[in-house]
């Protein structure tokens, strides 16, 4: 991925990955970035990046075992526009989807299209949709949504096409915290009916 | 103090920008041409962390003090009274940088002054009227000699990308005289040509760097640039060095470039 960085593919457990590769405290590397599959390693110079592929024959997510960061449990307010069509395609009912939802233990697998957004695997499967046909606009900030295998919360106000189960108060996303994140690669979630 | 008079297009703060925060969704941001920008600092003698102007054009600045300003357009500093002004008109580049002696001193956001423009992070962009601080003098002095800065060069060199081998030719992204059809601080789509694929899987998000080249399913590619998203869900087929990615990055909208395979390397 140019001079400087390297995209490591068909990984298992980015997360694990990453958290693993990072503990080498590597000289020269800028940024290690999981996402679905793969963990991008980004150096600062060629020589760095030469030291850090070096390195990559000895991660060992087994070490790592399923990286396990904090547990958070979100608060959800079951109100969401999508909630009673969701129901519906599924076939469930809104209890049992909301049941189903709460029921789950999740786990940030990577972030990505905005500060904040955290890609949630453990969805149960009989909640899994095609995202929807089209986007909206403007989803709002806290909307607890589903898409594909993912759940997910958006941090902020943006476009979206997930569906929005419903919302929640907590702040996903402070610039001010030291760690401003609250979702990161590793922890884990569990949604709480309020 | 610096009032921005009017902002023109588009006039933001950036500096090194946000690196190493993608993890979090963070995008890197920072300067789109950060070898210019730097140039414009060293002109006031600024260390290369100052925050800068970055302009499209039609920038009208004044000074409410007395301050040290440099511009890519001239080659030295110039010192300003105040009431006095300076414009920087659309053309050229496209992307122009104002550097300030002492910095542009708005309070940064996660480690940086850089203004995102995809994901909102740092300052706002500045509107008519706005009045920007500036920070204390640095120890260095102004480059006392004029110092033409960097040119832009007419090809990018570019290295393979990881989804390389999703599309039929290499040899296609390095034949065409590319165009800038558009142009963002989050990427410069190019046409004149179409990109196509072997393989038709969707490609799960992965990892995003500024200079990796995105094709969509349209065919037309587009260049990431400071701003870019941390992930994205398109295969990118090669990267263009940061020593060339000016020859993107500074072409307007309408220019034309060619991407060049680094010399060592060659299609597959």
């Amino acid at each position: 991925m140019g001079p400087r960085a390297f995209l490591v593919d068909e990984v298992g457990d980015p997360a694990a990955w990453a958290a693993a590769f990072r503990s080498f405290d590597p000289p020269g590397v800028v940024d290690v970035v999981p996402a679905a599959r793969t963990v991008l390693v980004v150096t600062d110079d060629e020589r760095s990046l030469g030291r850090a592929k070096a390195l990559v024959p000895d991660v060992d997510t087994t070490a790592v075992v399923r990286h396990v960061g904090r547990e958070i449990l979100v608060p959800v307010d079951y109100d969401g526009p999508d909630l009673a069509d969701v129901a519906e395609r599924t076939g469930l009912g809104i209890d049992a989807v909301v049941s189903a939802h709460t029921a789950a233990s999740y786990r940030v697998e990577f972030c990505g299209f905005a500060p904040g957004f955290a890609y949630l695997s453990g969805l149960p499967d009989q909640l899994h949709l095609p995202r929807r046909a089209t986007p909206r606009t403007r989803v709002p900030a806290g909307s607890v949504a589903i898409a594909d295998r993912y759940s997910a919360v958006y941090p902020t106000a943006s476009p979206g096409g997930w569906h929005l189960l419903g919302r929640t108060d907590m702040v996903l996303f402070d610039v001010e915290r030291e760690r401003p994140a609250t979702l990161e690669p590793g922890t884990t979630v569990r949604f709480v009916a309020s | 103090m610096i009032e921005i008079v009017a902002p023109g297009l588009l006039t933001t703060v950036q500096d090194r920008g946000r690196p190493g925060q993608a993890a979090i969704g963070v995008p890197h941001s920072g300067s789109v041409d950060p070898a210019l920008a730097a140039h414009c600092n060293r002109l006031v003698g600024n260390g290369d962390d100052a925050a800068v102007l970055e302009t499209v054009g039609g920038l009208r600045l004044r000074a409410l003090e007395a301050v040290v300003v440099a511009t890519d357009l001239e080659p030295v500093a110039r010192s300003l009274r105040p009431g006095d002004e300076v414009v920087i008109a659309v053309g050229g580049r496209a992307w122009h940088y104002l550097a300030v002696r002492g910095g542009v001193d708005v309070p940064p956001v996660l480690g940086s002054r850089s203004t995102d423009t995809l994901s909102g992070l740092g300052p706002p962009a500045p509107g008519p009227g706005d009045v920007l601080p500036i920070g204390p003098e640095p120890h260095r002095l102004p480059i006392g000699e004029t110092w033409p800065p960097p040119g832009v060069p007419d090809v990018a060199t570019v290295t393979h990308g990881p989804r390389a081998d999703w599309f039929a030719s290499l040899d296609e992204l390095t034949a065409p005289l590319w165009t800038v059809t558009d142009a963002s601080r989050v990427g410069v789509r190019l046409g004149g040509a179409r990109l196509d694929r072997v393989v038709e899987a969707e490609l799960p998000s992965e990892g995003l760097v500024r200079g990796a080249i995105q094709v969509p399913p349209d065919g037309s590619p587009i260049v990431m640039l400071s701003d870019h998203p941390t992930t994205g869900g398109y295969p990118v087929i090669a990267v263009v060095e940061p020593s060339s990615l000016a020859a993107v990055s500074q072409r307007p909208v309408g220019g034309s470039v060619r991407l060049r395979w680094r010399p060592e390397l060659g299609p597959r």
